[in-house]
């Protein structure tokens, strides 16, 4: 019977501590997702904004921070690529 | 979400708690939206000073005050198209994972 009371007061205290934690990641990943794209913005806009501003963009800079972001994680994909191979081959020879 | 020993009145939350719950969420996230709107402003001064104001003069000339005003849109313009092509890309990826 005590272990029943106990129970009930301690799992509107749990459900509450799993919420936060849900909240907390999904915080995190939005965070984390602003953060990238404002990265990229600063990077893409280095590399395909050559004219001067004017009132809309020059011919093909729009495409091409389109394909800024689209290469910029193609990279990243094939970095990771690389160093798996690298590791399974190292794994292989010894 | 109900309590392991069903639905008991104990396990509901008492609705001033609900309301606290939201303003907390709602504060978090206006909070978010400044820190986002900072970081995008201090970005645009950094870049549209760096392609705008290449010799600064005494003031800023109207021919600089122009550009700068084009560079702001532009910007904002490129932040958008950054965005929806990363995420459209970032789905894209999460369906092809979840499908494999």
């Amino acid at each position: 019977m005590a272990d029943q009371f106990d129970e009930a007061t301690r799992q509107p205290h749990r459900d509450a501590q799993k919420e936060l934690a849900n909240f907390v990641q999904t915080e995190q990943a939005q965070a984390h997702l602003t953060s990238q794209i404002h990265m990229l913005t600063s990077m893409c806009w280095d590399k395909c904004i050559t004219s001067s501003p004017s009132t809309r963009f020059a011919r093909g800079e729009e495409s091409c921070l389109a394909n800024c972001v689209e290469r910029f994680l193609d990279t990243s994909l094939h970095m990771v690529k690389q160093i798996q191979e690298e590791r399974d081959r190292s794994q292989l020879s010894r | 979400m109900s309590g392991f020993f069903g639905s008991s009145s104990s396990s509901a939350p008492p609705p001033e708690m609900a309301s606290r719950k939201q303003a907390f969420i709602d504060s978090y996230r206006q909070e978010m939206a400044l820190t986002n709107a900072q970081e995008l402003m201090n970005k645009c001064n950094e870049k549209c000073f760096a392609k705008c104001v290449t010799k600064p003069g005494s003031s800023l000339s109207s021919s600089e005050q122009s550009c700068l005003s084009n560079c702001l849109q532009r910007y904002m313009e490129a932040f958008n198209i950054v965005s929806r092509t990363y995420v459209a890309r970032v789905q894209k990826e999460r369906l092809s994972d979840t499908t494999s």
